[in-house]
């Protein structure tokens, strides 16, 4: 079965269960997606409701227990190891929360270790790395070590190095969960243009509606489902009263 | 696109992973000197019974009347052979385990703090092998490094003990060659049990999975 091509990542049932102990922890109970190449996707939802599990899921980080991911047409749960590292490497950009830069490496080696692991040369790498931190505004923090630059620079330098190996999708798990209200706007922001200029796909997990405005899709999880789907113009309706409820 | 022509990751080259892994190794020198001391007082301890061997052998063969005495208040039993001595040999692997067990012990820590770091590596498309090879690199140079100057310091510490003892027969006396032998034993020593150290945590880090990079620290 040939996806559409205008079809980036199906999700097809996806489900996952964690065993603690004796008690299983039922994280996501079927999720059935599709995701457009090139549209920026948010999945919103309260905590513990399974946005960063299912984000581990579509990333190729984590296995489902049942149910299927295919990124590209290519199913995830047939892939080995070693080719999941590689769609790791060309094919996804991670963001995290908490950065996770490389504490004891500088801005320029950070970025540039996609390209190492992808079998460029370190110093073809970190001319590159150097080229795409100008790209979102660090041109002129190169040498600076992760903890000598603000926490939306960290930010910065991060969605650096998801881009570097020009990926075809971005996946961030609340990328401003760590970041005050305007430097997670400026942080959305960034993302937003990356995704305009480089035609790339953006999924982002986050419980703050403030960070919406860029998306072209949002989907609610609620309890390991999928609740709800809006695109865009059907959500900002929506999101003034769900549930009934007000959001500030 | 199907998945048979989704390619392997291919490996990095050694040359590569020691340059990626050169950046943590210097930036964590302080932390790598904690690691590194037990291997500087084992070998240090290493080098100075054997150096101190090597001087006494060499005094006793030089059969001097004088030098018999002070050998003998130094509680030198000069008729005895050139068999070692069982008890200094006990002492030495005693301290050599001690510090293989405080290798292990410091680079497992090290991994439990890194598991993070470990996930991103691995979400950025690092193979189970770098994540090994990195733990190797680390732990050979911490080894090397720390054995050099255990050689260093066991070498200076026996020389001077024996020339309090021996004074000036020491330099007419000195076994320049059997002390050189025993640098390289203690240099192989230090250097292989840092890198066997190195196996068990580099096994544990290549085990930590992507999603460790999502782990929450407290
Ligand atoms: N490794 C794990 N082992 C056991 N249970 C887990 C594990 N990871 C997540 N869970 C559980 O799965 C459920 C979904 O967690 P998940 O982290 O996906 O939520 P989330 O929507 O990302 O929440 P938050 O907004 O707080 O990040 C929660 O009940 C959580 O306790
Ligand atoms: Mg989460």
């Amino acid at each position: 079965m040939k996806p559409a091509d205008d079809i980036i990542i199906t999700t097809r049932d996806v489900t996952k269960v964690y065993q603690l102990g004796a008690e299983q922890v039922h994280a996501l109970r079927g999720i059935s997606l599709e995701v457009r190449r090139g549209e920026y996707l948010s999945i919103l939802g309260p905590s513990g409701s399974g946005k960063s599990t299912f984000f581990n899921m579509v990333g190729g980080l984590d296995r489902p227990s049942a149910g299927s991911v295919s990124v590209d047409g290519c199913n995830l749960q047939e892939l080995n190891q070693k080719q999941l590292a590689w769609i790791r490497c060309h094919k996804m950009g991670y963001i995290f929360q908490s950065f996770n830069l490389i504490q004891t490496m500088t801005a320029v080696e950070n970025v540039a270790l996609p390209r190492i692991f992808a079998g460029e040369s370190p110093a073809k790498a970190r001319a590159a790395a150097a080229e795409i931190l100008d790209l979102v505004g660090l041109g002129h923090r190169l040498t600076h070590l992760p903890a000598q630059v603000s926490g939306g620079q960290q930010q910065r330098i991060a969605i650096a190095r998801a881009l570097v190996n020009r990926p075809g999708i971005i996946l961030a798990d609340e990328p401003t969960g760590n970041l005050d209200l305007h430097t997670g706007e400026e942080i959305i922001q960034l993302l937003a243009d990356m995704k305009k200029q480089l035609g790339i796909t953006v999924i982002t997990a986050t419980h703050d509606m403030k960070m919406l405005s860029a998306s072209d899709t949002v989907v609610w999880i609620k309890d390991g489902r999928a609740d709800r789907v809006a695109r865009k113009g059907e959500f900002e309706v929506a999101i003034g009263t769900i549930d009934g409820k007000t959001l500030a | 696109m199907s998945n048979a022509v989704i390619p392997e990751q291919r490996q990095v080259s050694w040359a590569v992973s020691f340059q990626v892994s050169w950046a943590g190794i210097r930036r964590r020198f302080f932390r790598s000197l904690i690691t590194m001391s037990g291997v500087v007082l084992a070998i240090a301890f290493l080098t100075y019974m054997q150096v101190m061997n090597d001087v006494v052998r060499a005094l006793v063969r030089a059969d001097d009347a004088v030098l018999n005495v002070l050998l003998q208040q130094a509680g030198v039993d000069i008729y005895a052979g050139d068999a070692p001595d069982r008890m200094m040999v006990l002492l030495i692997v005693l301290s050599l385990l001690a510090c293989l067990v405080g290798i292990i012990n410091s680079m497992l820590m090290s991994v439990t703090e890194r598991i993070k770091e470990i996930g991103t590596l691995k979400c950025l498309g690092a193979l189970d092998g770098f994540i090994v090879r990195s733990y190797f690199i680390e732990s050979s140079v911490q080894g090397v490094a720390g054995t050099v100057l255990g050689c260093v310091i066991g070498l200076a510490v026996a020389i001077g003990v024996a020339t309090t003892n021996y004074h000036g027969y020491i330099a007419a006396n000195l076994p320049v060659f059997s002390i050189l032998r025993s640098l390289t034993t203690s240099l192989t020593t230090g250097t292989l049990l840092s890198v066997m150290a190195a196996i068990l945590p580099a096994y544990i880090a290549a085990r930590k999975q992507p999603v460790d990079a999502m782990r929450v620290e407290e």
